[in-house]
């Protein structure tokens, strides 16, 4: 048995998701190969190769993978898995936009979203926005997973020593190009690996309140997040959103300020080691699952906040 | 260019799903159930496609049991033409949808397909993709922008750095993230006309596609509750219990 991790990568460096994917792998077990499918990324394959439990990292690398267009990484990745007992990717937007297709291609289900091994063929997941959790057993011979990264630990960056093997398969479907992209740049953590993160929602009123949180972010070396509501209201771009259908996220400490917490909000942060909520009315739903709640206007309490860090 | 529409009968978004004591499954007696918020989105994109020009027709299509002609109705209220129930009442899994799907594609031959990013029962996100596989199209998912060119596509995708556009060749897969549309109400006199419009029935034996299960769902638990909290009532108890209570800061 032998697990192939897909890599998720911005072809120099190793995203932080697949530490977690290579810890559910390893309560799998097996053997542990991770595919590094880019372009010019030799880098990001040496960094696999030493992330601890990592036996052999397969480097893809060639042009047609270079943004990881799902309809050229799917072909490749479906090639390689039929020799592997599972496949795995970390549930990014780039694994839930390429994995279906690869189970698809080999006749399989695709488990979503594992948050918990029983076995090797038996995982849970959460359904219905985190309200039931489902225990899912596999009848497939090849196990296509995508992994909940906030559910498993980082694997070690140190302490691997795989070999690096060139695979020389290219494929490029030809029906998709990449046109652009719109990269979010920030100084600060990024919102699933952050261990502190203060959220806004619609009672922030504008984006240019968000100034608040950026303040209070600052001091605590915090990730900045948002509801749908502030996001969709156009406060702040759409990868600050976190929930079911945003980013699922479990710091430390998070700080819902102005968010009424909806199920869909709740499903992506309920996770969280220590949940503060700052809302004005003493009924909104975010309180039940407030380790801390105060309530007060977030135009007080947010600046006295800062203040007092 | 035709555009096919999936729709898929959910339980209403705004309710709090509960686990049954056996431990079996999720409850859904007497539960109010709706059209996938995701696929409304998708319904409204076709609509406009269609109202701009781009799209002359859009067929609907919904799997599952007969009660999913409600949502199919609902779509063609919504501006789609005609609709499509491959019924079944058996639970069919994201692969077997999308080989269903497949076939239905093969028919019809539509342009683009249009479906949501996620359906919020299984929080799959899976069948979209699987059916781009199955029909060797390209997919723009997660998609914010959709801008038909011709023979091609440009799909502005929401990704976890932010937006990334692509350009797909048509026919293509586009799934919906929450920010391409706002979706309209249908209007009572379109839900009156709605009644007339054609609705086809079909079953998986007549799409010559076996369901089979690829998993098996061995228990649902209801998720480790919170233990309440309390509320702190200034900025200064909260940032000492912070500090010396959780000792996160
Ligand atoms: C299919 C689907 C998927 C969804 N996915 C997500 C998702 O991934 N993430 C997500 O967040 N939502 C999601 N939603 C939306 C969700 O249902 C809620 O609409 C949304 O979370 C509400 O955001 P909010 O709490 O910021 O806004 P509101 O519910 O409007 O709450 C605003 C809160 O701010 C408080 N407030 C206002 N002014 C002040 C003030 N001055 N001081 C203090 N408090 C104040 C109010 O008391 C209120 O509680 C989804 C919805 C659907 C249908
Ligand atoms: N039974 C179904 N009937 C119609 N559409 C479906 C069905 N299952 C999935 N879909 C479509 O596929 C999308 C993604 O579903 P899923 O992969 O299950 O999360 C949904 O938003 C629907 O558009």
């Amino acid at each position: 048995m032998a697990i192939l991790i897909i890599a998720e990568h911005d072809n120099q460096s190793l995203k932080a998701a697949t530490l977690n994917a290579v810890t559910a792998a390893t309560q799998i077990g097996g053997e542990i190969h991770v595919l590094v499918a880019g372009s010019g990324c030799q880098a990001a394959a040496d960094a696999a190769a030493s992330v601890a439990g990592v036996d052999k990292v397969l480097l893809a690398d060639n042009a047609a993978y270079e943004h990881q267009l799902a309809e050229n990484l799917s072909q490749l990745v479906a090639e390689l898995g039929r020799d592997y007992s599972h496949v795995v990717a970390p549930a990014t937007t780039t694994g839930k936009n390429v994995m279906p297709r690869v189970a698809a291609l080999l006749d399989v289900a695709q488990v979503s979203d594992i948050i918990r091994v029983d076995s090797e063929d038996t995982f849970a997941r959460p359904i219905y926005a985190g309200n039931a959790i489902a225990t899912v057993k596999s009848l497939d011979a090849i196990k296509v997973i995508t992994v909940r990264g906030t559910a498993f630990e980082a694997a070690a960056t140190e302490g691997g020593s795989a070999a690096v093997e060139a695979v020389a398969a290219a494929h490029d479907a030809g029906i998709s190009s990449f046109v652009g992209e719109e990269v979010a740049k920030s100084d600060r953590p990024e919102l699933t690996a952050a261990s502190v993160i203060i959220s806004g929602g619609r009672g922030m009123g504008n984006g240019e309140n968000f100034a608040l949180l950026e303040s209070v972010a600052d001091k605590l070396g915090a990730a900045v997040g948002a509801s749908r509501a502030a996001v969709d209201a156009g406060f702040v771009p759409n990868d600050m959103q976190v929930g079911q259908t945003g980013k699922i996220v479990a710091p430390d400490l998070y700080i819902a300020v102005g968010i009424s917490g909806a199920i869909q909000h709740l499903a992506g942060m309920k996770d969280s080691k220590v949940i503060v909520a700052i809302n004005k009315d003493e009924e909104a739903p975010i309180f039940s699952v407030a380790d801390y709640g105060l309530v007060a206007d977030l135009f007080e309490a947010v600046p006295e906040l800062d203040g007092k860090l | 260019m035709k555009v096919l529409v999936t729709v898929k009968r959910v339980i209403d978004y705004n309710v709090k799903v509960r686990v049954k004591s056996d431990n079996s499954d999720v409850d859904l007696s007497n539960v109010k159930m709706a059209m996938n918020p995701f696929c409304e989105i998708a319904v409204e994109e076709a609509v406009r496609l269609k109202e701009a020009g781009v799209a002359s027709e859009i067929v609907v299509v919904s799997l599952g049991p007969q009660a999913a002609q409600e949502q199919i109705r609902t779509a063609l209220a919504l501006g789609a033409d005609r609709g499509i129930l491959v019924q079944s009442d058996e639970n069919l899994e994201s692969l077997t949808v999308a080989k269903l799907l497949a076939k239905v594609v093969e028919d019809e031959q539509p342009g683009l397909v249009i479906m949501g990013k996620q359906a919020i029962d299984s929080d799959n996100n899976q069948t979209g993709q699987m059916l781009a596989a199955l029909t060797n199209m390209p997919q723009g998912t997660f998609a914010s922008e959709v801008k038909v060119e011709g023979e091609k596509v440009q799909v502005t995708r929401e990704v976890d750095g932010g937006l990334q556009t692509v350009e797909l060749n048509m026919p293509a897969i586009v799934t919906t993230d929450l920010r391409l549309n706002e979706p309209r109400y249908a209007s009572l006199p379109n839900i009156m006309k709605a009644k007339r419009k054609p609705l086809d029935t079909k079953t998986p034996e007549d799409l010559g596609v076996a369901v089979k299960a690829h998993t098996q769902l061995l228990s649902v638990e209801p998720p480790a509750e919170r233990q309440a909290g309390i509320k702190v009532a200034s900025v200064e108890e909260l940032v000492d219990k912070l500090k010396n209570e959780a000792k996160v800061i």
